[in-house]
């Protein structure tokens, strides 16, 4: 099966056996590519002592995320390449690079935009983004916060950034904005208000100056990433999180989402029960610390997650620095199929990392 | 204004070239039509034809020929 077909199922329809025999295909494709046209992959994979096609998803070989800062992985000539992204070095780290062609650049679209289109409808609705202008400023090199920024905006049918580049909430704008969707497009059932943000930004900055504005954002759907490093410092829960949000602008729907720069465009999203859903197009996999081997379901390990999309660089299978659980397959009470996982944050002792975290206060 | 003429004025506008430029192009073949400059490009052909397209359209909106085909198929644009 081709990219183009796998993108063409619904990110919630494949059953275990099913979704196995889709996935250990492609990923053995992708390993191929890969150990054909990258160098430094095709070292690592000599090194682990892999020489045939693995038998099953959880034996395709895994790269640590850190390989991405260490070294230019890219399996396309670098002509190809029509977009870097870089994910967040916090002060004295290196940031990963991850080099995308045109086709994988548009892959990681689509599949978002299948991904979304469960949680918001294939409908565009007008969307407020909980951020400043100035993240998006060099076109040629985008954060992760920028990267998500430009991923998520293609749901909007209008869009407006919440802050100014001080970070100043420009309720006025806000006001005008709601004013006129509220006219136009309320009628309509599901979601009328796209509201996209980094988690720790949110708490942070919006929280804050939404409480004394008295916007009303009851009628939007909240989607949030970035990591809770920063927010779990400060002891915020996410239940905390979401009655905050409730108690200052009435908002309800609110889903966190699990990603990653190195898998773009492969999120997993929270459902209405708080689990975070592996779709069609990506999966999870949780290892024990000590020795990789895989842990039971309920065994919390080490994230190592798969995705069909990279072709540009070889990030189809990783090794995450973050902890998680996962709670079941095929039976979330949501009605999705596929692994649904929770996530724990960073493994003791891994880098800082965690996107919406980069922004410092001067 | 014909609507050939409303579509190259979208992409023109948008990323400042030339008409002579349009045939064969293709998203990410010029530095202006990056991701950012997609959203823009969007935006200036919604309100062109006063059109609301859907998202896949969007992503499928790859080259100067495909977007002509998309508007023509699902929004009734007649060139």
């Amino acid at each position: 099966m081709t990219l183009d077909e796998i993108l063409d199922i619904p990110p919630y329809s494949l059953r275990k056996d099913d979704k196995e025999k889709l996935l250990l295909a492609r990923l053995n494709e992708l390993t191929e590519l890969h150990r054909e046209n990258c160098p430094e992959y095709a070292r690592v994979y000599g090194a682990m002592g892999f020489t045939e096609r693995a038998g099953s998803v959880e034996e395709i070989p895994f790269l640590h995320t850190a390989m991405f800062k260490e070294f230019d992985m890219m399996s396309v000539n670098p002509s190809e390449v029509v977009k870097t992204l870089t994910s967040s070095g916090t002060s004295g780290q290196k940031p990963s690079k991850i080099y995308l062609d045109r086709a994988t650049a548009q892959a990681q679209q689509k599949a978002l935009a299948r991904i979304m289109s469960d949680f918001i409808g294939s409908k565009r609705i007008p969307m407020i983004i909980l951020d400043c202008p100035s993240t998006l400023k060099d076109r040629k090199k985008f954060s992760a916060r920028g990267a998500g920024i430009l991923g998520f905006s293609v749901f909007g049918s209008k869009r407006i950034y919440a802050f100014d580049d001080d970070m100043k909430l420009d309720v006025d704008s806000l006001r005008e904005f709601l004013g006129k969707i509220s006219k136009n497009t309320l009628a309509g059932g599901g979601a009328d208000l796209l509201l996209f943000g980094f988690t720790f930004m949110i708490w942070e900055y919006f929280c804050k100056a939404a409480e004394k504005s008295g916007l009303d954002l009851s009628n939007g759907i909240l989607i949030h990433g970035g990591g809770w490093k920063k927010l779990a410092n400060e002891a915020v829960s996410p239940e905390e999180f979401r009655r905050r949000l409730h108690d200052v602008c009435g908002i309800s729907r609110v889903h966190d989402y699990y990603g990653m720069a190195e898998q773009t465009g492969c999120v997993y999203m929270q459902c209405e029960y708080g689990h975070f859903h592996a779709s069609t197009f990506s999966d999870v996999i949780m290892r024990r610390p000590g020795d990789f081997s895989v842990c039971r379901f309920g065994e919390r390990g080490i994230i190592q997650t798969v995705s069909v999309i990279p072709q540009s660089y070889p990030g189809h299978s990783l090794l995450t620095e973050d902890e998680g659980e996962i709670l079941g397959e095929d039976d979330c009470p949501c009605g999705r199929a596929g692994k649904y996982f929770k996530v724990y944050g960073r493994l003791k002792g891994a880098e800082v990392r965690g996107c919406s975290d980069t922004y410092e206060r001067s | 204004m014909t609507n050939l003429e409303k579509y190259d004025s979208a992409f023109t506008e948008t990323f400042g070239i030339e008409r002579g430029q349009l045939a064969g192009l293709k998203y990410q073949d010029i530095e202006a039509w990056d991701s950012v400059g997609h959203m823009s490009l969007t935006a200036a052909l919604e309100e062109a034809f006063d059109i609301m397209m859907e998202t896949d359209d969007i992503i499928d909106l790859s080259s100067y020929e495909a977007g002509m085909k998309i508007l023509a198929e699902k929004y009734n644009v007649e060139f």
